[in-house]
Protein backbone atom coordinates (compact mmCIF):
# COMPACT_ATOMS: atom_id res chain seq x y z
CA UNK A 1 0.00 0.00 0.00
CA UNK A 2 2.58 2.19 0.76
CA UNK A 3 4.57 2.04 -2.05
CA UNK A 4 1.39 2.23 -4.21
CA UNK A 5 0.75 5.62 -2.56
CA UNK A 6 4.47 6.86 -2.75
CA UNK A 7 4.55 5.81 -6.45
CA UNK A 8 0.88 7.68 -7.01
CA UNK A 9 2.68 10.43 -5.17
CA UNK A 10 5.70 10.95 -7.52
CA UNK A 11 3.54 10.72 -10.54
CA UNK A 12 1.37 13.59 -9.84
CA UNK A 13 4.38 15.49 -8.68
CA UNK A 14 5.91 14.63 -12.17
CA UNK A 15 2.20 15.57 -13.70
CA UNK A 16 1.96 18.37 -11.95
CA UNK A 17 5.74 19.64 -12.81
CA UNK A 18 4.28 19.09 -16.45
CA UNK A 19 1.86 21.39 -16.52
CA UNK A 20 4.35 24.68 -15.54
CA UNK A 21 6.04 26.28 -18.02
CA UNK A 22 9.64 25.45 -18.34
CA UNK A 23 11.89 28.01 -17.24
CA UNK A 24 15.08 27.92 -19.31
CA UNK A 25 17.98 27.66 -17.19
CA UNK A 26 20.62 28.44 -19.10
CA UNK A 27 19.59 32.52 -20.32
CA UNK A 28 20.38 33.97 -23.92
CA UNK A 29 22.53 36.29 -22.81
CA UNK A 30 24.22 33.49 -21.10
CA UNK A 31 24.90 31.48 -24.60
CA UNK A 32 27.73 33.43 -25.99
CA UNK A 33 30.11 30.70 -25.67
CA UNK A 34 27.67 28.86 -28.43
CA UNK A 35 28.25 31.78 -30.95
CA UNK A 36 31.87 31.21 -31.06
CA UNK A 37 32.60 29.05 -34.16
CA UNK A 38 34.79 26.50 -32.07
CA UNK A 39 31.68 25.35 -30.38
CA UNK A 40 30.02 24.21 -33.51
CA UNK A 41 29.61 20.85 -34.20
CA UNK A 42 30.63 21.23 -38.16
CA UNK A 43 32.65 23.98 -38.03
CA UNK A 44 33.18 23.23 -41.88
CA UNK A 45 30.29 21.79 -43.22
CA UNK A 46 32.06 20.62 -46.90
CA UNK A 47 35.28 19.14 -44.75
CA UNK A 48 32.78 17.53 -42.45
CA UNK A 49 30.79 15.74 -45.04
CA UNK A 50 33.72 14.77 -46.75
CA UNK A 51 35.68 12.80 -44.12
CA UNK A 52 32.33 11.35 -42.58
CA UNK A 53 32.11 9.55 -46.63
CA UNK A 54 36.29 8.55 -45.96
CA UNK A 55 34.78 6.31 -43.19
CA UNK A 56 31.27 5.55 -44.58
CA UNK A 57 33.12 3.55 -47.53
CA UNK A 58 35.08 1.46 -45.66
CA UNK A 59 32.74 0.38 -42.12
CA UNK A 60 29.96 -1.49 -42.07
CA UNK A 61 28.45 1.14 -39.97
CA UNK A 62 26.33 4.25 -41.41
CA UNK A 63 24.19 6.55 -40.37
CA UNK A 64 23.54 9.66 -37.03
CA UNK A 65 27.02 11.15 -38.37
CA UNK A 66 25.29 14.30 -40.24
CA UNK A 67 25.44 13.29 -43.67
CA UNK A 68 23.73 12.02 -47.15
CA UNK A 69 25.96 10.73 -49.82
CA UNK A 70 25.57 8.75 -53.00
CA UNK A 71 26.79 6.40 -54.57
CA UNK A 72 30.43 3.73 -54.07
CA UNK A 73 33.34 5.07 -54.37
CA UNK A 74 34.82 2.36 -52.37
CA UNK A 75 36.69 -0.21 -54.08
CA UNK B 1 35.81 44.48 -28.91
CA UNK B 2 35.51 47.02 -27.01
CA UNK B 3 31.81 47.80 -28.19
CA UNK B 4 31.23 43.92 -28.07
CA UNK B 5 32.30 44.00 -24.57
CA UNK B 6 30.31 47.10 -23.78
CA UNK B 7 26.73 44.89 -25.23
CA UNK B 8 28.09 41.88 -22.71
CA UNK B 9 27.95 44.78 -19.33
CA UNK B 10 25.25 45.95 -20.85
CA UNK B 11 23.35 42.63 -21.17
CA UNK B 12 24.89 41.89 -17.16
CA UNK B 13 23.28 44.95 -16.33
CA UNK B 14 19.44 43.92 -17.33
CA UNK B 15 19.78 40.58 -16.72
CA UNK B 16 18.30 41.03 -12.79
CA UNK B 17 15.22 42.09 -14.58
CA UNK B 18 15.21 39.27 -16.95
CA UNK B 19 15.57 36.27 -14.58
CA UNK B 20 12.44 34.17 -15.07
CA UNK B 21 10.92 36.58 -17.15
CA UNK B 22 11.08 39.03 -19.66
CA UNK B 23 11.74 42.93 -18.96
CA UNK B 24 8.87 45.44 -19.02
CA UNK B 25 7.56 46.86 -21.98
CA UNK B 26 9.92 50.34 -21.80
CA UNK B 27 12.76 48.82 -21.32
CA UNK B 28 11.96 46.26 -24.63
CA UNK B 29 10.65 49.16 -26.41
CA UNK B 30 14.09 50.73 -26.41
CA UNK B 31 16.68 48.39 -26.16
CA UNK B 32 15.06 46.14 -29.48
CA UNK B 33 15.63 49.08 -32.15
CA UNK B 34 18.80 49.89 -30.59
CA UNK B 35 20.00 46.15 -30.83
CA UNK B 36 18.70 45.94 -33.96
CA UNK B 37 20.61 49.00 -34.89
CA UNK B 38 23.85 47.71 -33.77
CA UNK B 39 23.41 45.05 -35.56
CA UNK B 40 22.92 46.56 -38.62
CA UNK B 41 26.28 48.74 -37.96
CA UNK B 42 27.98 46.07 -37.45
CA UNK B 43 26.75 44.26 -40.73
CA UNK B 44 28.19 46.89 -42.54
CA UNK B 45 31.84 46.93 -40.32
CA UNK B 46 32.76 43.45 -41.08
CA UNK B 47 34.26 45.81 -44.35
CA UNK B 48 37.45 45.30 -42.65
CA UNK B 49 38.08 48.40 -40.51
CA UNK B 50 38.62 47.59 -36.71
CA UNK B 51 35.67 44.90 -36.47
CA UNK B 52 37.33 42.30 -39.01
CA UNK B 53 34.99 39.49 -39.88
CA UNK B 54 36.24 37.03 -37.02
CA UNK B 55 34.41 39.16 -34.75
CA UNK B 56 31.24 39.35 -36.62
CA UNK B 57 30.65 36.47 -37.14
CA UNK B 58 30.03 35.63 -33.08
CA UNK B 59 29.05 38.79 -32.99
CA UNK B 60 25.93 39.18 -34.84
CA UNK B 61 24.67 35.72 -33.48
CA UNK B 62 25.55 36.77 -29.83
CA UNK B 63 23.64 40.23 -30.57
CA UNK B 64 20.41 38.47 -31.51
CA UNK B 65 20.79 36.10 -28.50
CA UNK B 66 20.82 39.65 -26.67
CA UNK B 67 17.90 41.03 -28.43
CA UNK B 68 15.85 37.68 -27.89
CA UNK B 69 16.37 38.05 -24.37
CA UNK B 70 15.22 41.25 -23.55
CA UNK B 71 12.45 40.40 -26.11
CA UNK B 72 10.82 37.77 -23.71
CA UNK B 73 10.73 35.82 -26.55
CA UNK B 74 14.00 34.20 -26.37
CA UNK B 75 15.23 32.84 -29.42
CA UNK B 76 17.66 30.79 -29.28
CA UNK B 77 19.75 29.04 -32.46
CA UNK B 78 22.33 27.07 -30.81
CA UNK B 79 20.68 24.40 -30.46
CA UNK B 80 19.68 23.43 -33.76
CA UNK B 81 22.75 22.47 -35.18
CA UNK B 82 22.48 18.41 -35.63
CA UNK B 83 19.18 18.23 -36.73
CA UNK B 84 19.04 19.58 -40.24
CA UNK B 85 22.75 19.18 -40.24
CA UNK B 86 21.89 15.36 -40.00
CA UNK B 87 20.08 15.86 -43.71
CA UNK B 88 21.81 18.59 -45.53
CA UNK B 89 25.29 17.89 -43.86
CA UNK B 90 25.52 21.94 -42.68
CA UNK B 91 24.78 23.83 -39.40
CA UNK B 92 21.77 25.47 -38.98
CA UNK B 93 20.62 27.22 -35.81
CA UNK B 94 16.75 27.28 -34.29
CA UNK B 95 15.47 30.08 -35.92
CA UNK B 96 18.69 31.74 -37.81
CA UNK B 97 19.34 30.69 -41.50
CA UNK B 98 22.89 29.35 -42.16
CA UNK B 99 25.81 31.95 -42.75
CA UNK B 100 26.33 32.85 -46.56
CA UNK B 101 29.56 31.13 -47.70
CA UNK B 102 31.77 29.59 -50.31
CA UNK B 103 34.11 26.52 -49.62
CA UNK B 104 36.70 24.94 -52.87
CA UNK B 105 37.86 21.83 -51.03
CA UNK B 106 40.51 19.60 -52.71
CA UNK B 107 40.76 16.12 -51.22
CA UNK B 108 43.52 13.39 -51.28
CA UNK B 109 43.02 9.83 -50.16
CA UNK B 110 45.63 7.22 -50.79
CA UNK B 111 46.16 4.16 -49.25
CA UNK B 112 45.87 0.19 -49.89
CA UNK B 113 46.56 0.85 -53.79
CA UNK B 114 44.50 3.56 -53.79
CA UNK B 115 43.63 7.17 -54.57
CA UNK B 116 41.15 9.22 -55.15
CA UNK B 117 41.21 12.96 -55.37
CA UNK B 118 39.43 15.56 -56.87
CA UNK B 119 37.55 18.88 -55.39
CA UNK B 120 34.49 19.80 -53.92
CA UNK B 121 32.80 23.16 -54.42
CA UNK B 122 29.79 24.47 -52.33
CA UNK B 123 27.85 27.61 -52.25
CA UNK B 124 25.24 28.67 -49.65
CA UNK B 125 23.47 31.95 -50.44
CA UNK B 126 20.00 33.27 -48.04
CA UNK B 127 17.63 34.92 -50.53
CA UNK B 128 15.40 37.43 -48.29
CA UNK B 129 15.19 36.42 -44.71
CA UNK B 130 13.53 33.44 -44.82
CA UNK B 131 15.09 31.06 -47.79
CA UNK B 132 19.00 29.83 -47.86
CA UNK B 133 19.68 28.10 -50.94
CA UNK B 134 22.85 25.48 -50.82
CA UNK B 135 24.65 23.94 -53.72
CA UNK B 136 27.47 21.33 -53.82
CA UNK B 137 29.38 19.89 -56.54
CA UNK B 138 32.02 17.21 -55.48
CA UNK B 139 34.33 14.46 -57.72
CA UNK B 140 36.10 11.84 -57.30
CA UNK B 141 39.09 10.63 -59.67
CA UNK B 142 39.49 6.98 -58.64
CA UNK B 143 42.90 5.36 -59.74
CA UNK B 144 42.33 1.48 -57.70
CA UNK B 145 44.72 -1.00 -57.64
CA UNK B 146 43.19 -2.25 -54.23
CA UNK B 147 44.24 -6.09 -52.93
CA UNK B 148 40.55 -6.69 -53.52
CA UNK B 149 40.53 -5.50 -57.68
CA UNK B 150 43.74 -7.01 -57.51
CA UNK B 151 42.78 -10.16 -56.71
CA UNK B 152 38.99 -10.48 -58.69
CA UNK B 153 39.15 -7.63 -61.42
CA UNK B 154 41.60 -5.68 -63.02
CA UNK B 155 43.02 -1.70 -61.59
CA UNK B 156 40.79 0.58 -63.44
CA UNK B 157 40.21 4.45 -63.23
CA UNK B 158 36.69 6.50 -62.61
CA UNK B 159 35.54 9.40 -61.93
CA UNK B 160 32.53 9.81 -59.58
CA UNK B 161 30.60 13.00 -59.63
CA UNK B 162 28.24 14.52 -57.35
CA UNK B 163 25.75 17.11 -57.32
CA UNK B 164 23.59 18.31 -54.42
CA UNK B 165 21.19 21.17 -53.64
CA UNK B 166 19.08 22.13 -50.96
CA UNK B 167 16.64 24.93 -49.56
CA UNK B 168 16.19 26.14 -46.52
CA UNK B 169 13.22 27.85 -45.16
CA UNK B 170 12.65 29.76 -42.21
CA UNK B 171 9.29 30.04 -40.45
CA UNK B 172 9.26 30.84 -36.55
CA UNK B 173 11.35 29.23 -34.91
CA UNK B 174 10.92 26.01 -37.60
CA UNK B 175 13.36 25.23 -40.26
CA UNK B 176 12.16 23.29 -42.89
CA UNK B 177 14.63 21.65 -45.97
CA UNK B 178 14.69 20.14 -48.46
CA UNK B 179 17.09 18.56 -50.99
CA UNK B 180 18.32 16.49 -53.66
CA UNK B 181 21.82 14.65 -54.25
CA UNK B 182 22.74 13.21 -57.83
CA UNK B 183 25.49 11.01 -57.93
CA UNK B 184 26.87 9.19 -61.05
CA UNK B 185 30.14 7.31 -62.22
CA UNK B 186 30.22 4.57 -65.44
CA UNK B 187 28.53 1.82 -63.07
CA UNK B 188 26.99 3.24 -59.98
CA UNK B 189 23.82 5.77 -60.58
CA UNK B 190 22.47 7.32 -57.58
CA UNK B 191 19.32 9.59 -56.56
CA UNK B 192 18.43 10.64 -53.53
CA UNK B 193 15.66 13.06 -51.89
CA UNK B 194 15.46 14.49 -48.63
CA UNK B 195 13.26 16.29 -46.14
CA UNK B 196 13.30 17.29 -42.58
CA UNK B 197 12.62 19.91 -40.31
CA UNK B 198 13.88 21.68 -37.37
CA UNK B 199 11.76 23.23 -34.16
CA UNK B 200 13.36 24.64 -31.25
CA UNK B 201 11.83 24.73 -27.78
CA UNK B 202 11.86 24.94 -24.23
CA UNK B 203 13.57 28.90 -24.08
CA UNK B 204 15.84 27.52 -27.15
CA UNK B 205 17.91 25.04 -25.11
CA UNK B 206 16.24 22.35 -26.92
CA UNK B 207 16.04 21.54 -30.66
CA UNK B 208 14.04 18.68 -32.10
CA UNK B 209 14.77 17.51 -35.55
CA UNK B 210 13.08 15.27 -37.83
CA UNK B 211 14.06 13.72 -41.69
CA UNK B 212 13.93 11.40 -43.90
CA UNK B 213 15.48 10.50 -47.20
CA UNK B 214 14.86 7.92 -50.13
CA UNK B 215 16.86 6.97 -52.47
CA UNK B 216 17.17 5.06 -55.74
CA UNK B 217 20.17 3.49 -57.22
CA UNK B 218 20.92 1.57 -60.18
CA UNK B 219 24.26 -0.70 -60.14
CA UNK B 220 25.58 -1.59 -63.93
CA UNK B 221 28.81 -4.02 -64.01
CA UNK B 222 31.38 -2.95 -66.43
CA UNK B 223 33.15 -5.24 -68.89
CA UNK B 224 36.15 -4.77 -71.40
CA UNK B 225 34.70 -5.36 -74.55
CA UNK B 226 37.49 -5.30 -77.39
CA UNK B 227 40.03 -3.38 -75.57
CA UNK B 228 37.11 -0.98 -74.10
CA UNK B 229 35.64 -0.89 -70.75
CA UNK B 230 31.59 -0.61 -71.15
CA UNK B 231 28.44 -1.20 -69.21
CA UNK B 232 27.34 -5.80 -69.22
CA UNK B 233 24.32 -5.51 -70.73
CA UNK B 234 23.08 -8.11 -68.66
CA UNK B 235 23.50 -6.77 -65.77
CA UNK B 236 21.05 -4.28 -64.41
CA UNK B 237 20.53 -3.79 -60.78
CA UNK B 238 18.52 -1.49 -58.46
CA UNK B 239 18.34 -0.71 -55.23
CA UNK B 240 16.17 1.25 -52.42
CA UNK B 241 17.03 3.18 -49.45
CA UNK B 242 15.22 4.83 -46.85
CA UNK B 243 16.12 6.83 -43.49
CA UNK B 244 14.62 8.23 -41.14
CA UNK B 245 16.40 10.51 -38.27
CA UNK B 246 15.48 12.14 -34.97
CA UNK B 247 18.27 14.19 -33.14
CA UNK B 248 17.90 16.18 -30.10
CA UNK B 249 20.22 19.17 -29.08
CA UNK B 250 20.36 20.17 -25.91
CA UNK B 251 22.45 23.33 -24.03
CA UNK B 252 23.01 21.92 -21.20
CA UNK B 253 25.16 24.65 -19.32
CA UNK B 254 26.38 27.88 -20.48
CA UNK B 255 29.57 25.81 -21.41
CA UNK B 256 28.14 22.45 -22.64
CA UNK B 257 25.62 21.53 -25.62
CA UNK B 258 24.82 18.10 -26.02
CA UNK B 259 23.38 16.17 -29.47
CA UNK B 260 21.64 13.04 -29.49
CA UNK B 261 21.13 11.52 -33.02
CA UNK B 262 19.33 8.42 -33.87
CA UNK B 263 18.67 7.16 -37.49
CA UNK B 264 16.95 4.27 -38.93
CA UNK B 265 17.92 2.90 -42.90
CA UNK B 266 16.56 0.25 -44.66
CA UNK B 267 17.12 -0.87 -48.16
CA UNK B 268 15.81 -3.39 -50.62
CA UNK B 269 17.58 -4.39 -53.56
CA UNK B 270 21.17 -5.40 -55.18
CA UNK B 271 23.50 -4.57 -52.23
CA UNK B 272 26.31 -6.69 -52.95
CA UNK B 273 29.08 -5.00 -55.24
CA UNK B 274 29.46 -7.01 -58.79
CA UNK B 275 32.85 -6.52 -59.13
CA UNK B 276 34.06 -8.54 -55.51
CA UNK B 277 34.28 -12.38 -55.08
CA UNK B 278 34.03 -14.99 -51.99
CA UNK B 279 36.75 -17.90 -52.26
CA UNK B 280 36.10 -21.07 -50.61
CA UNK B 281 38.98 -24.21 -49.82
CA UNK B 282 39.47 -25.97 -53.58
CA UNK B 283 42.48 -28.33 -52.95
CA UNK B 284 42.21 -28.76 -56.36
CA UNK B 285 43.66 -25.68 -57.49
CA UNK B 286 47.22 -26.59 -57.17
CA UNK B 287 49.65 -23.63 -55.18
CA UNK B 288 46.30 -21.23 -54.30
CA UNK B 289 44.14 -23.96 -52.54
CA UNK B 290 41.29 -21.67 -53.00
CA UNK B 291 38.59 -20.41 -55.97
CA UNK B 292 36.57 -17.65 -56.46
CA UNK B 293 33.21 -17.23 -56.72
CA UNK B 294 30.44 -14.61 -56.83
CA UNK B 295 28.82 -13.26 -53.79
CA UNK B 296 25.38 -13.65 -52.95
CA UNK B 297 24.20 -10.98 -50.22
CA UNK B 298 20.70 -10.69 -48.75
CA UNK B 299 18.46 -8.54 -50.70
CA UNK B 300 17.45 -6.34 -47.60
CA UNK B 301 19.22 -4.65 -44.80
CA UNK B 302 17.78 -2.40 -42.15
CA UNK B 303 20.38 -0.93 -39.45
CA UNK B 304 19.88 1.67 -36.76
CA UNK B 305 22.34 4.09 -35.62
CA UNK B 306 22.47 6.21 -31.99
CA UNK B 307 24.82 8.67 -31.21
CA UNK B 308 25.75 11.75 -28.86
CA UNK B 309 27.97 13.93 -29.26
CA UNK B 310 29.16 16.44 -26.19
CA UNK B 311 30.78 19.49 -26.56
CA UNK B 312 32.36 21.54 -23.87
CA UNK B 313 33.52 25.28 -23.45
CA UNK B 314 37.37 25.11 -21.68
CA UNK B 315 38.15 28.37 -19.60
CA UNK B 316 40.86 29.45 -21.79
CA UNK B 317 38.73 29.40 -25.21
CA UNK B 318 39.39 26.13 -26.53
CA UNK B 319 36.43 23.30 -27.07
CA UNK B 320 36.43 19.59 -26.41
CA UNK B 321 34.18 17.41 -28.09
CA UNK B 322 33.68 13.84 -27.16
CA UNK B 323 31.31 11.04 -29.51
CA UNK B 324 30.03 8.15 -29.77
CA UNK B 325 28.17 6.68 -31.99
CA UNK B 326 26.12 2.34 -31.42
CA UNK B 327 25.31 0.67 -34.64
CA UNK B 328 23.82 -2.75 -35.12
CA UNK B 329 22.11 -4.03 -38.35
CA UNK B 330 20.08 -6.98 -39.52
CA UNK B 331 23.17 -8.05 -40.98
CA UNK B 332 24.51 -8.92 -37.62
CA UNK B 333 27.04 -6.24 -37.94
CA UNK B 334 27.51 -4.35 -34.17
CA UNK B 335 29.72 -1.33 -34.47
CA UNK B 336 31.40 1.36 -31.84
CA UNK B 337 32.36 4.77 -32.79
CA UNK B 338 34.57 6.80 -30.39
CA UNK B 339 35.86 10.28 -31.07
CA UNK B 340 37.52 12.97 -28.98
CA UNK B 341 38.40 16.16 -30.62
CA UNK B 342 40.06 19.45 -29.24
CA UNK B 343 39.94 22.49 -30.88
CA UNK B 344 42.19 25.58 -30.01
CA UNK B 345 42.71 29.36 -31.76
CA UNK B 346 45.51 31.24 -31.43
CA UNK B 347 45.21 34.88 -32.60
CA UNK B 348 44.60 34.55 -35.75
CA UNK B 349 44.58 30.47 -36.51
CA UNK B 350 42.54 27.54 -35.24
CA UNK B 351 44.18 23.80 -34.49
CA UNK B 352 42.10 20.77 -33.82
CA UNK B 353 43.35 17.42 -33.09
CA UNK B 354 41.35 14.13 -33.35
CA UNK B 355 41.51 10.58 -32.13
CA UNK B 356 38.90 7.71 -33.49
CA UNK B 357 38.37 4.70 -32.25
CA UNK B 358 36.22 2.22 -34.08
CA UNK B 359 35.31 -1.29 -33.86
CA UNK B 360 33.02 -3.76 -35.60
CA UNK B 361 32.40 -7.83 -35.49
CA UNK B 362 31.86 -9.37 -39.12
CA UNK B 363 28.65 -9.54 -40.47
CA UNK B 364 26.44 -13.45 -39.92
CA UNK B 365 27.14 -14.21 -43.73
CA UNK B 366 30.91 -12.88 -44.12
CA UNK B 367 33.81 -15.07 -44.24
CA UNK B 368 37.75 -14.85 -45.88
CA UNK B 369 37.59 -18.37 -46.55
CA UNK B 370 34.13 -20.61 -46.86
CA UNK B 371 34.83 -24.36 -46.59
CA UNK B 372 33.55 -24.94 -49.90
CA UNK B 373 31.11 -24.08 -52.79
CA UNK B 374 27.49 -23.04 -52.04
CA UNK B 375 28.69 -23.36 -48.57
CA UNK B 376 25.36 -21.54 -47.27
CA UNK B 377 22.52 -19.24 -48.68
CA UNK B 378 24.42 -16.27 -48.25
CA UNK B 379 28.21 -15.42 -48.93
CA UNK B 380 30.63 -12.17 -48.33
CA UNK B 381 34.09 -11.56 -48.29
CA UNK B 382 33.34 -7.32 -48.74
CA UNK B 383 36.17 -6.46 -46.02
CA UNK B 384 33.51 -3.90 -44.73
CA UNK B 385 31.58 -6.48 -43.27
CA UNK B 386 34.63 -8.27 -41.37
CA UNK B 387 35.84 -7.48 -38.19
CA UNK B 388 38.20 -4.68 -38.03
CA UNK B 389 39.32 -1.76 -35.25
CA UNK B 390 40.59 1.02 -36.77
CA UNK B 391 42.49 4.03 -35.75
CA UNK B 392 42.08 7.53 -36.44
CA UNK B 393 44.25 10.42 -35.84
CA UNK B 394 43.66 14.01 -37.30
CA UNK B 395 45.28 17.22 -37.16
CA UNK B 396 43.93 20.70 -38.42
CA UNK B 397 44.68 24.36 -38.96
CA UNK B 398 42.76 27.42 -40.03
CA UNK B 399 44.07 30.45 -40.57
CA UNK B 400 41.52 33.14 -40.59
CA UNK B 401 41.97 36.16 -42.84
CA UNK B 402 40.16 39.54 -44.98
CA UNK B 403 40.16 38.38 -47.89
CA UNK B 404 41.35 41.60 -49.86
CA UNK B 405 39.31 43.89 -52.26
CA UNK B 406 36.16 42.71 -50.70
CA UNK B 407 37.50 42.68 -47.19
CA UNK B 408 35.00 39.62 -46.05
CA UNK B 409 35.72 37.02 -43.41
CA UNK B 410 38.02 34.41 -44.93
CA UNK B 411 40.11 31.63 -43.95
CA UNK B 412 42.62 29.02 -45.26
CA UNK B 413 42.89 25.64 -44.32
CA UNK B 414 44.61 22.02 -44.52
CA UNK B 415 43.95 18.70 -42.75
CA UNK B 416 45.57 15.72 -42.38
CA UNK B 417 44.24 12.58 -40.99
CA UNK B 418 46.01 9.06 -40.71
CA UNK B 419 43.77 6.18 -40.94
CA UNK B 420 44.96 2.75 -40.02
CA UNK B 421 42.78 -0.38 -40.11
CA UNK B 422 43.62 -3.85 -38.52
CA UNK B 423 41.58 -6.37 -40.02
CA UNK B 424 40.68 -9.73 -37.28
CA UNK B 425 39.40 -11.77 -40.05
CA UNK B 426 40.44 -10.41 -43.69
CA UNK B 427 43.62 -11.94 -44.77
CA UNK B 428 45.96 -11.09 -48.28
CA UNK B 429 45.27 -14.03 -50.36
CA UNK B 430 47.58 -12.76 -52.65
CA UNK B 431 50.28 -14.03 -50.89
CA UNK B 432 48.31 -17.71 -50.94
CA UNK B 433 50.42 -20.17 -53.29
CA UNK B 434 53.96 -18.08 -53.12
CA UNK B 435 55.69 -20.92 -51.04
CA UNK B 436 55.52 -19.81 -47.85
CA UNK B 437 51.51 -19.32 -47.32
CA UNK B 438 48.52 -21.64 -48.17
CA UNK B 439 44.62 -20.83 -48.13
CA UNK B 440 43.87 -19.59 -44.84
CA UNK B 441 46.96 -18.98 -43.30
CA UNK B 442 48.24 -15.49 -44.98
CA UNK B 443 48.98 -13.05 -42.89
CA UNK B 444 46.11 -10.96 -41.83
CA UNK B 445 45.24 -7.82 -44.18
CA UNK B 446 46.49 -3.76 -42.52
CA UNK B 447 45.44 -0.87 -44.34
CA UNK B 448 46.94 2.60 -44.01
CA UNK B 449 45.71 5.37 -46.07
CA UNK B 450 46.47 8.89 -45.72
CA UNK B 451 43.79 11.81 -46.12
CA UNK B 452 44.49 14.83 -47.06
CA UNK B 453 42.38 18.50 -47.09
CA UNK B 454 42.95 21.46 -48.47
CA UNK B 455 39.89 24.18 -48.51
CA UNK B 456 39.72 27.63 -48.92
CA UNK B 457 35.95 29.50 -47.33
CA UNK B 458 34.79 32.43 -47.62
CA UNK B 459 31.84 33.92 -45.94
CA UNK B 460 30.07 36.98 -47.87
Amino acid sequence: MGKILATALVMTGLLLAGCSPIQPWVKPYEREHFADPIMSFSRDPVSSSYLDHVFESREGSRGATGGVGGGCGCN
Amino acid sequence: MQLVNWLKVACGAFSGMTRGDSVGGGQKAWFLPACRALRGAFSGVGRGDSFGGGQKAWFLPACRAVCGAFSGVERGRWGKVLAVLCLAGAPAIADVLPDDRADVLYHNYTGGGITIQGPSVLVRKKVGDNLSFTENYYEDLISSASIDVRLSASPYHETRKQESGSVDYLHGKTIYTAGYIHSREPDYKSDTAYFSISQSMFGDLTTVSMGYRRGWDNVYRDVKVAGVLQNDPTFHERADHRGYSVSVSQILTRNAILDVNFEAITDQGYLASPYRKIRYLDPTVAGKGFTLADQIYPNTRTSTATSAQFKYYLPWHAAVTGQYRFYNDTWGITGHTIEVDYTHPWRKFIFDGSLRYYLQNPANFYSDLFPRANYQNFMARDRELAAFHSIAIGLGGEWDFDFPWIRKKSSLNLHYNHLLINYSDFRDALLAGDGTYTAGNEPLYKLNANVLQLFWSLWF
